[in-house]
């Protein structure tokens, strides 16, 4: 009896291969709303403990990223969207792509844990666990709430930014946890409002495929106006000041402003992709500006309080 | 080896672009490596005798 054994060719995969399979724009949203989280944060943190837990947490989404690629490979070719990603472009075997994911999640979660914080650690190995395990495996295919509660695992990061900083958590970064997570589905959904075929091709069940559009239009609505609210709490709650509070006014009164366009539209996606494209916009302007808000008013205090300017 | 005296060794025999390949996720895993050392160098002088201490 003679046994045919299947042997990989040998890789071709080359190093920017792997960096796409981090989906480098995703970490860098991941990393920049937790640095807000860490700055915001009311205990001083060292720039080399501050910048080895923004690279642990950037390295950690790399890692959701690259196994969200190994297991999605089959949907990922047959959207237009995602058919050039690595594996079904044929440039890296679905293999390299889960191994490579499992190394940077252990990394990250272990390496965080050694030198900054193991509660940080923890977080960070939840949302991997989360992202990959709750959202991509078992949501992303059976229910239209996918994005909706797999959300928090994006909305994580600021938690884990402020967990770095202060060992814990606190009401702060959970409102931080909450603009981002009203925030995924209006943002996803007018995506998929004109990508709905390339959804439904691919056998993903977001919501225009299974609920129609005219529903998603309602639900983004409905988000929004939850969302604009919430974007201003920062504020109202006291850790942000007037120029957060002005910009989250303004930009949330866009955001509903965008939602009843799409709303109304009859035909077409102009205002689906003008909302897709502002929601981003959206996102990191109230970030920014709640950096700046703590940049300005407290001198660089929480990052650089080691080194007083001027001492 | 010279090159105008290929053995037909048996096995696996990279082509040219896998053997490029290759050496580019070498060096790239080298890099890693020596960055995560001089990370953990830096943040012990960072934190001292503290970096045996890691509250939960």
């Amino acid at each position: 009896m003679s046994v045919t054994v299947a042997r990989a060719e040998p890789s071709i995969a080359g190093v920017g291969d792997y960096i796409e399979l981090m989906k480098p724009r995703v970490m860098s949203l991941v990393v920049f709303t937790a640095l807000v989280g860490l700055v915001v944060a009311p205990v001083p943190m060292h720039p080399v403990m501050a910048f080895t837990a923004l690279l642990c947490i950037a390295v950690g989404a790399g890692a959701a990223g690259a196994l969200n690629m190994w297991y999605d490979a089959d949907i990922d070719a047959r959207m237009a969207r995602t058919a050039a990603r690595p594996i079904p472009a044929g440039r890296l075997a679905r293999g390299e792509a889960l191994a490579f994911g499992l190394t940077l999640a252990g990394f990250s979660v272990v390496v965080l844990g050694l030198l900054v914080n193991v509660f940080a650690a923890l977080l960070l190995a939840a949302t991997i666990g989360f992202y990959v395990g709750i959202y991509t495996v078992w949501l992303k295919r059976w229910t239209p709430q996918n994005i909706v509660i797999g959300g928090a695992a994006g909305a994580l990061p600021p938690v884990i930014g402020w967990a770095s900083a202060t060992g814990g958590v606190g009401i702060e970064p959970l409102v931080l946890f909450l603009i981002v997570f009203l925030w995924t589905p209006p943002h996803f959904w007018a995506l998929s409002l004109y990508r709905a075929e390339d959804y439904a091709r691919a056998g993903v069940p977001m919501l225009p495929v299974v609920a129609g559009a005219a529903e998603t239009r309602r639900q983004i609505l409905r988000y929004t106006l939850v969302l604009a609210p919430v974007g201003v709490a920062p504020w109202l709650l006291g850790y942000a000041g007037a120029l957060y509070g002005s910009t989250a006014v303004l930009a949330g009164g866009a955001m509903v402003a965008l939602a009843l366009r799409v709303r109304a539209e009859a035909r077409g996606y102009a205002a689906s992709k003008q909302m897709f494209g502002f929601s981003i916009l959206y996102l990191f302007l109230l970030f920014a500006m709640l950096l700046a808000d703590r940049m300005a008013g407290g001198l660089f205090a929480p990052l650089w309080g080691h080194f007083p300017i001027g001492a | 080896m010279s090159e105008h005296q290929p053995k037909q060794e048996p096995g696996i025999r990279l082509t040219e672009q896998q053997q490029r390949a290759r050496r580019a996720r070498s060096i790239a895993i080298a890099v890693s490596l020596a960055v995560l050392a001089v990370l953990f160098y830096i943040v012990t002088l960072v934190k001292g005798p503290g970096v045996l201490e890691r509250p939960l």
